[in-house]
């Protein structure tokens, strides 16, 4: 099975190195272009939230990704920080279709998370922190 | 992540290009706000070269449109690229911006 690892500092800078990598793994494996697209939107979402609340700002701890194939087809993507857990039931889904005035600013990279992604999941542990995992499905 | 503005008589251009993300958001809320602060809110931004526009560009625009609109203004979109629309339809905001394909068109909108 082939698999790809990047590690990198938690800090936004990384964000475009993150997305080349995804891009080139996604690619690699053979999805599609819009998959990939997607694929690398759910990952930077992911990642701008463990540097912003996992570890509450920049410079805090590594990201470290992992990207690969699994039961043949389905991509699975793992992202894991030693920052603070991250409690993805505290946050709620934004109204959308709202009037301007109650349209929120923020909230919306869990939703485009869940959207653009099959299957996500949670994880924390006092020993190696959160670890994300998203699953994304070839189209048929 | 680059920003250039144009003023013209009625409306204020904000041509930006490269990727909008947590990284270069602040810059691209900067830009807008500084507009709306010295009260130009009639705003076109162009989305011609933007490659990526994540969650954070996102919250700058409707913080923007918000704001503009408040003020008698307006914030409008022109030539965004099939995934920025796709981001925009997929936050739900396609009803909140005026989209243009034409940048001629949308700063005659005003």
């Amino acid at each position: 099975m082939q698999k790809y690892q990047l590690v990198v500092p938690g800090r936004f800078e990384s964000l475009p190195q993150i997305a080349d990598f995804v891009g080139q793994a996604v690619r690699q494996v053979g999805f599609e272009e819009d998959d990939v697209f997607h694929v690398q939107m759910a990952v930077d979402e992911a990642c701008s939230n463990v540097i912003e609340h996992a570890y509450g700002g920049e410079c805090s701890g590594d990201i470290t990704l992992t990207c690969g194939l699994e039961q043949g087809s389905d991509l699975v993507i793992t992202i894991r920080d030693t920052g603070c857990p991250f409690e993805p039931e505290s946050v709620s889904e934004p109204p959308l279709g709202v009037d301007l005035e109650d349209l929120p600013e923020g909230g919306l990279g869990l939703y485009f998370m869940r959207k653009l992604m099959d299957d996500i999941s949670f994880q924390f542990d006092p020993k190696n922190g959160n670890t994300l995992t998203m699953v994304k499905r070839r189209s048929s | 992540m680059e920003i250039s503005t144009k003023e013209m008589k009625r409306v204020s251009l904000l041509t930006v290009s490269g990727r909008i993300d947590s990284s270069t958001a602040p810059d691209f809320d900067k830009a807008l706000q500084s507009l709306i602060n010295a009260n130009r809110t009639q705003i076109i931004v162009d989305m011609k070269d933007v490659e990526y526009l994540s969650s954070a560009g996102l919250r700058s625009l409707v913080s923007a449109v918000k704001s503009a609109k408040s003020g008698g203004g307006d914030v409008r979109l022109s030539q965004p690229s099939k995934r920025v629309r796709e981001v925009m339809d997929l936050a739900g905001l396609n009803s909140i911006f005026t989209l243009y394909d034409d940048p001629v068109e949308a700063v005659g909108s005003f």
